[in-house]
């Protein structure tokens, strides 16, 4: 997108912000300035507590009540819209600036209908009668791509999809044509199908509408996908900026590079590589410090770092960064942390076996099939991933095979035992042997204990450890093995950062030496710096043989990690087989959308993108035939919908259940991604 | 299409801005230091200090009427009945001639007798049912949960005229009474926080280690609870007070001649148009006890719930 346009729609200048706190003023923005040129997308980006949501606030002037504008100014249109008072305020929102929240679910008002929800926005700014409004809501809605716009009107937001919502948000807000957009996360939360159909809406809309655009993200691929410009943010301050394509591709702060390189890329394997987490944590709010913000964690900072504040240095080309050494940034090598051996092979042993598992749940006299049929094996030592978008069962699956509720049907065998929830209470080997690591780390720990006590009951109960000095000693190791400092025991929860959380939940469910751990999304609800540290403690911990189901959306992250992968759709496999070989052609077509609506940094993904229609059917009433024919973007006729696809094998080891053959697939599938378009069903 | 829950991580900054007021808390804090913390900021709530220092007195009083009250409460004096307030007697006599300040004085005992052990009471059980009916769910749930529904539907009198119809009127009965109807209430709040709190995953967590029921309802969800039902405690205590003097008022309760407060309202009635200081003072106790104690979990609720 090149529109050349000198004009700045939005000038921040030397926005300092702080919130007070019990009498103290917390400095959260430290002298930040950014220019928005007209028609730009400018991303900001950094890790969570970097301020990021206050700079969107502030722009819309939504500060809550103990934030102090210190000093700085936001123009607008040539008016300071800090000095606004309400009523000039509410003449822009809406009309002349607009925002898109995070979750739509939310934004929207559950007991209005969708017509009347947007018809407002045009009554109310731009004074249309009521039948003129309608219409123009209708026309929007079609702006936005929803198909049968009239019906869409008539229904409440309960009735549409995550996707849907958002459209409709984003309806509201370029209503009036705004000057000015801004998107404060706007696809976090969201499946990689849904985020995928987000962005391809900014972009065209873009496209259609000349905004300026905010983009708040913490997810560097979605950053580099829609912005021209990005700035990153650390501990309050713009530490670099430039072009986006320039920063990602050379960055010139160690933190932007940091942020770079924790990321999972494609190629990279746990075998290959190991990730280059950044070490340590944001410093704490309003802490103050008198050399670079970024000198604790930087490898190449010096004395002078330490004493001295670093400006922000014009680097040419419109790029800036704040670091003196920004020249040496280039050549900075992963640290030394990050080169360990790899963990070795898994063994041929089969430790997990499901056959046939069935899980239904009951809800209103309806009977609804989680899992439908799922037969998978895992191996010793061996890494089984599974991805699938949420509501494909992959949630129940977990809970049977840990024993955490009982299956309907089918059988799991472990380690030769017959599973199943009293087996699981009965039998200490059983209990010892298998493990979870949660999604939440807040919600995983019990926070009315200390992490030393969460861990003795997980060594009394697993390992059967009961002298005290033994206790002592093991819950030591153990906080050790996960990298967990002994003076973080004694802490409850609540005390502890997301990152350190999730190492005391791993090192519970490490109590008993187990040879089977699930991990339940462990690590999508922490930062990506911390992320990887976290993938690099689970990699270690496989020294000792352990297995482990891997479930998440992330396939970079399950790509990663995994040796093996199962693809879920809808309570039913749709394919497995080894890591590399279910990301390569041909494979189904499900786990090629799923491939191709992923965010990624990798500029060498140069395939056409392919595009699920709608969201996932109710598993209380699966399509007939194959599972996925209502969505899929090969659909051949009414074979797909009358007879349950078979098994194929492809040449590089994966089996996908398709009706499609593998060496027909390869050539749709390479047709697609030639032309990205659904062939017409 | 479902939504997945936001990650806690990416919550935007403003959580902070927004921090209650209340406890501060150091990033590490053990047991002791967060009991610290809870209680500073409650020394800092002018409403639970107003309503704990007004308890405090009342609860000073009933251990230590004896020492303090001028006359003998049950002393009568036939010659001075009826008497208005005066220097010597502060809030006038009965119509006995008994010193009303006295009996108002002496008849917080058994109100804050009565009370604290019916809600005790009430609480031990309806903690049971709480955790059992919210943890378990299924069929118990169902079972109990119908009982005490049907409890429920009940009017506090009816059921307390019941009971005390066929067990007599002794001051344990009437404890007995007041915790059985405060049982279903008190069993709905804390099923009301288990259910939401059984949903966490360290509840799973405790399972896959191979804790037993009791152990996961007792060691894990009960300590996470204990804010709602010290706020719960509270209301209801303040609820039993109020009930204790109702019976007592309608002559179920206390009896003769004993200085309680709802007794001596209800024996005071018939003289309101002449003597009307016989209900005003021990009408004032009541509602000072009362209003205290809302005070004291309005002060609570707000501190425990930063």
């Amino acid at each position: 997108m090149s529109i050349a346009i000198a004009t700045n729609a939005v000038d921040i200048e030397n926005l300092t912000i702080s919130y007070r706190r019990r009498g103290r003023l917390l400095r959260v923005i430290n002298d930040v300035s950014l220019q928005i040129k007209a028609g730009e997308a400018y991303g900001l980006v950094g890790e969570s507590g970097c301020g990021k949501s206050t700079v969107a606030m502030a722009l819309m002037r939504y500060l809550p009540a103990n934030a102090v504008v210190e000093h700085g100014k936001i123009m607008f249109d040539g008016q300071n819209l800090l000095e606004l008072n309400q009523g000039a305020l509410r003449r822009l929102w809406g009309r002349r600036m607009a925002m898109v929240y995070q979750d739509p679910g939310s934004a929207l008002n559950p007991s209005m209908r969708i017509g009347d929800q947007i018809a407002e926005v045009f009554r109310y700014h731009l004074n249309l009668d009521k039948k003129a409004a309608m219409d123009a809501s209708g026309s929007m809605l079609e702006k936005v791509q929803i198909s049968n716009p009239e019906g869409v009107l008539r229904r409440y937001p309960h009735e549409l999809s995550g996707g849907q919502q958002h459209r409709i948000m984003f309806a509201m807000a370029l209503a009036t044509d705004p000057e000015l957009l801004v998107l404060d996360e706007p696809t976090t939360g969201l499946d990689a199908t849904v985020e995928a159909e987000v962005l391809d809406l900014v972009e065209k809309l873009r496209a259609d509408f000349n905004t300026s655009i905010l983009f708040i993200s913490h997810n560097l691929g979605i950053v580099a996908r829609i912005c021209e410009q990005v700035g990153v943010l650390y501990a309050g301050q713009l530490i670099e900026e430039g072009a986006a394509n320039d920063v990602f591709a050379s960055p010139r702060h160690p933190y932007t590079l940091g942020l770079l390189r924790c990321v999972p890329r494609l190629g990279m394997n746990k075998h290959t590589q190991r990730l280059d987490p950044i070490p340590g944590s944001l410093p704490a709010l309003g802490a103050t410090i008198t050399g670079c913000v970024y000198a604790d964690r930087c490898a190449l900072a010096r004395d002078r770092c330490r004493a001295e504040q670093p400006p922000l240095i014009q680097l040419g080309n419109g790029r800036s960064s704040r670091c003196f050494y920004h020249e040496e940034v280039s050549g900075m090598k992963p640290s030394p942390e990050a080169r360990v051996e790899p963990p070795p092979p898994p063994s041929e042993e089969i430790l997990l076996k499901l056959d046939h598992l069935i899980k239904t749940y009951r809800s209103g006299g309806q009977h609804t099939a989680a899992v439908a049929d799922v037969s998978l094996e895992v191996r010793r030592g061996e890494v089984f991933g599974l991805v699938g978008e949420s509501g494909s069962g992959k949630s129940s699956l977990a809970k049977c095979i840990v024993g955490l509720t009982n299956a309907s049907g089918g059988t799991i065998s472990f380690d030769n035992e017959d599973l199943s929830v009293s087996s699981h209470r009965n039998n200490q080997t059983l209990r010892r042997s298998l493990q979870m690591v949660f999604q939440n780390p807040d919600s995983a720990l019990n926070p009315s204990y200390s992490i030393r006590s969460i861990l003795e009951r997980a060594l009394k109960l697993l390992a059967g450890i009961h002298s005290h000095s033994d206790l002592d000693a093991r819950s030591e190791e153990l906080a050790a093995s996960v990298k967990l400092e002994s003076r973080h025991l004694d802490s409850r929860p609540t005390g502890l950062s997301g990152g350190q959380k999730q190492r005391a939940s791993i090192a519970r469910a490490f109590a008993g030496t187990p040879q089977l751990v699930l991990c339940d999304e462990p690590v999508s609800a922490l930062d990506v710096s911390v992320q990887a540290a976290i993938l690099n403690l689970l990699v270690d911990l496989q020294k000792s043989g352990v297995s482990y189901i891997f479930i998440s959306h992330d396939l970079a992250v399950v790509r990663y990690i995994a040796d093996w992968i199962g693809v879920m759709y809808l309570g039913i496999l749709m394919e497995v087989g080894p890591a590399e070989s279910v990301f390569s052609l041909p494979h189904h077509p499900y786990t090629e959308s799923l491939l191709s609506a992923a965010a990624t940094l990798d500029a060498d993904r140069s395939f056409a993108r392919v595009r699920l229609r709608g969201a996932i059917p109710s598993p209380s009433n699966p399509p007939s035939g194959c599972r996925f024919h209502t969505r899929c973007p090969l659909y051949l006729g009414d074979i797909c919908k009358t007879q349950e696809p078979p098994w194929q094998q492809t040449a590089s080891g994966n089996q996908y259940m398709c009706h499609i053959p593998p060496d027909e697939l390869l050539a749709k599938e390479l047709a697609l991604r030639e032309t990205g378009q659904q062939v017409a069903s | 299409m479902q939504i997945e829950t936001p990650d806690p991580a990416m919550i935007p900054l403003p959580v902070v801005a927004t921090a209650a007021p209340g406890i501060n808390l150091p990033p590490r804090a053990s047991r002791r230091q967060r009991a610290r913390a809870v209680f500073i900021a409650l020394l800092h709530s002018k409403t639970f200090m107003a309503g704990a220092i007004i308890m405090l007195f009342w609860i000073l009083d009933a251990i230590f009427w004896p020492l303090i009250v001028p006359h003998d409460p049950n002393a009568q004096d036939l010659l001075s009945t009826l008497q208005r307030p005066s220097g010597a007697h502060l809030f006038g006599t009965d119509d006995l001639g008994r010193d009303v300040f006295s009996r108002v004085l002496a008849g917080a005992r058994s109100v804050l007798t009565i009370a604290p052990a019916a809600t005790a009471l009430g609480l031990l059980g309806g903690i049971t049912i709480g955790l059992v009916t919210g943890y378990y769910r299924g069929l118990v749930d169902d079972v109990l949960m119908r009982i005490v529904d049907a409890l429920l539907a009940f009017p506090l009198v009816i059921i307390a005229l019941l009971v005390l119809a066929v067990l007599g009127h002794s001051t344990l009965n009437v404890v007995l009474v007041i915790a059985v109807v405060f049982t279903p209430l008190i069993a709905r709040t804390v099923r009301a926080a288990v259910l939401s709190e059984r949903e966490r995953e360290y509840v799973a967590s405790a399972r896959l280690l191979g804790e037993p029921g009791i152990v996961v309802m007792v060691r894990e969800i009960l300590p996470n609870i204990v804010g709602a039902i010290v706020v719960e405690a509270t209301v209801r205590l303040g609820y039993a007070i109020f009930t204790a003097a109702t019976l007592s008022f309608l002559g179920l309760g206390i009896q003769q001649p004993s200085p309680d407060w709802g007794l001596s309202i209800s024996l005071g009635r018939g003289f309101l148009q002449v003597a009307s200081w016989m209900v005003l003072f021990p009408a004032l106790a009541l509602a000072t006890l009362v209003v205290s104690l809302n005070f004291v979990a309005d002060g609570l609720r707000e501190v425990l719930s930063s």
